[in-house]
């Protein structure tokens, strides 16, 4: 028998378990998790799950991935709540945190990311339980619970997608929300300034203290001499003491901090793979010889651009890279050789107040709006490269044309073709 | 695993669930549009043998799983 072990139960290896299926692969697919939960979809779980007033088994259910909605279809093998610790890729073997081993011929590594804490945040026990992050079904359901059925308030640290999508859903359920994000404009790790300036309007015309340029403060010392930056009670305990490095004070029900993903890739140590910012994989997504890597936890070179890494935290991108690297680690058991690369457009979108923002590629400098312009209900950017060739786009509530210039990128149009088939 | 020969099938979009991004007519152009008033149109319910395969890839790519196919009677 052969055997296909998939690492990681969620977007990008449902993906790949489907790609293998409809490779022809029919021996063992075993699929191993360490949540207890069946594959389920992030996205909503900053947006609708939070406003929505429904019980949680419901809500999951409507979360599941349609892999697992049709149990039994892929006919795959399921371990759940397993823990993958270790991979001894000499031996084609993992072992679980259990101790267990278990033998594979071929491997999806698909462990994803997981929340980033602020590594100098000090949390008293007191107020531990009110200091959420936000990636898993389990904390949704938290966040959930601790939102006070009266109007309270929410301090959110970090001005990132996740961030805002809760500031969104917070502000849309009556609580007060102050966002507090060092740098001097949201979402500044994707989007150009001016677009950004416009996501910062956007909050506070909708009632967000967006507080940019501050941290939380970093005045306490660990003990052993650093600084750290801390959280207290509010000496009644019922609330949150968030001390900022202006000098303010925020009180809140509930902080939530939003500060960014890392690969999962500690399991991964000991095989001799580079592991800084994820697993690098070469352009056909393989680690090893019938190793493949796909979704959050994978960077590769993406010969669309030049060969640059990504590393790409997106729901379209483990779909996409899920199904490739399965159908990839298939042809490879196969004895096949002379594999395409994986080149794709990224691609996402993020819901906040009822506005639909999208980007395809990458944002430059050099760029031209062809609808509207920032502060407009529908606005179209359009990104080159310097020579001329269109590399991203930006779309506000046009989601036509966000897709549209997603193909265009991929046919490598140039940037006057764009404006000229995108435009009006 | 393809049913391809299992008769004509239909392709039923839940529109409660569709947010109109468009992957679908990325995919399958010839089945899925989503027109400047930012509604989705099934331009093709039931589409021929030949486009199976890329409205399944659709259903498979929809961020919200709007799209099913059916069996048509
Ligand atoms: C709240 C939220 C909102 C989002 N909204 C959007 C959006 O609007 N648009 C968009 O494009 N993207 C969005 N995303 C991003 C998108 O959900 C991710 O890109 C996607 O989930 C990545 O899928 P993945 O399978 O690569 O990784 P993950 O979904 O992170 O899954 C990895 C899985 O592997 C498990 N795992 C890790 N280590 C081990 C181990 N050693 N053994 C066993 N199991 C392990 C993890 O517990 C997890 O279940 C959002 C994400 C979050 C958290
Ligand atoms: S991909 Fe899904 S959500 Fe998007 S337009 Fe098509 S049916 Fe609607």
């Amino acid at each position: 028998m052969t055997r296909i072990a998939i690492v990681g139960a969620s977007l990008a290896g449902a993906h790949a378990a489907r790609a293998i299926r409809a490779a022809g692969f029919d021996d063992e697919v075993l699929v191993v998790g360490d949540e207890n939960h069946l594959p389920y979809d992030r996205p909503p779980l900053s947006k609708q799950f939070l406003t929505t007033n429904a019980d949680d088994g419901h809500e999951y259910e409507k979360l599941k991935l349609r892999v697992t909605k049709e149990p039994g279809a892929l006919d795959l093998r399921w371990r759940i709540g397993a823990k993958a610790s270790q991979l001894d890729l000499d031996e084609r073997a993992l072992v679980l945190a259990t101790g267990e081993r278990i033998d594979f011929d071929g491997l999806v590594v698909a462990t994803g990311s997981r929340a980033r804490l602020l590594p100098h945040l000090l949390v008293p026990v007191e107020v531990a339980g009110r200091v959420c992050s936000l990636r898993t079904i389990d904390d949704a359901v938290r966040i959930k619970q601790l939102l006070p059925s009266d109007p309270g308030r929410l301090v959110i640290c970090g001005a990132g997608f996740i961030g805002l999508e809760v500031a969104s859903s917070a502000r849309e359920l009556g609580h007060d929300v102050s966002v507090v994000d060092v740098a001097a404009t949201p979402l500044s790790r994707v989007m150009n300034r001016e677009a950004a300036m416009a996501v910062a309007d956007l909050h506070r015309g909708h009632g967000v203290d967006l507080r940019l340029g501050v941290g939380l403060s970093t005045v306490a010392t660990d003990g052993k001499g650093s600084r750290v930056a801390t959280v207290a009670t509010d000496g009644k305990g019922s609330r949150v003491a968030v001390g900022l490095s202006d000098g303010s004070e925020l009180t809140a029900d509930l902080v939530v901090i939003g500060v960014g993903a890392s690969p999962d890739v500690d399991w991964l140590e000991g095989n001799g793979f580079d592991l800084s910012n994820g697993l690098k994989v070469d352009p056909t997504c393989a680690a090893a010889p019938t190793v493949v890597a796909a979704g959050d936890v994978a960077r590769w070179p993406n010969e669309l651009y030049d060969g640059q890494y990504m590393r790409i935290e997106q729901w379209d991108n483990a779909v996409e890279m899920g199904a490739f690297a399965g159908t990839r680690l298939v042809a490879a058991l196969n004895g096949e050789s002379g594999y395409a690369s994986f080149a794709p457009v990224p691609w996402f979108w993020s819901d906040q107040f009822g506005q639909k923002i999208q980007l395809a590629g990458l944002v430059t400098p050099d760029s031209q709006i062809v609808i509207g312009k920032y502060g407009d209900d529908r606005v179209v950017e359009l990104f080159s490269n310097q020579r001329g060739v269109l590399v991203g786009a930006l779309a506000w509530n046009r989601p036509r044309h966000a897709i549209l210039a997603r193909q265009l990128i991929a046919d490598r149009a140039s940037l006057d073709d764009a404006v000229e088939k995108l435009a009006g | 695993m393809s049913d391809q020969d299992a008769g004509q099938l239909k392709v039923v979009v839940d529109f409660d669930l569709c947010e109109s991004n468009a992957v679908c007519m990325a995919v399958a152009p010839e089945v899925f549009e989503v027109r400047d008033d930012d509604f989705l149109y099934v331009l093709n319910e039931t589409p021929g043998p030949e486009l199976v395969e890329k409205v399944r890839e659709s259903a498979e790519r929809c961020p919200k799983q709007a799209i099913t196919l059916e069996a048509s009677p």
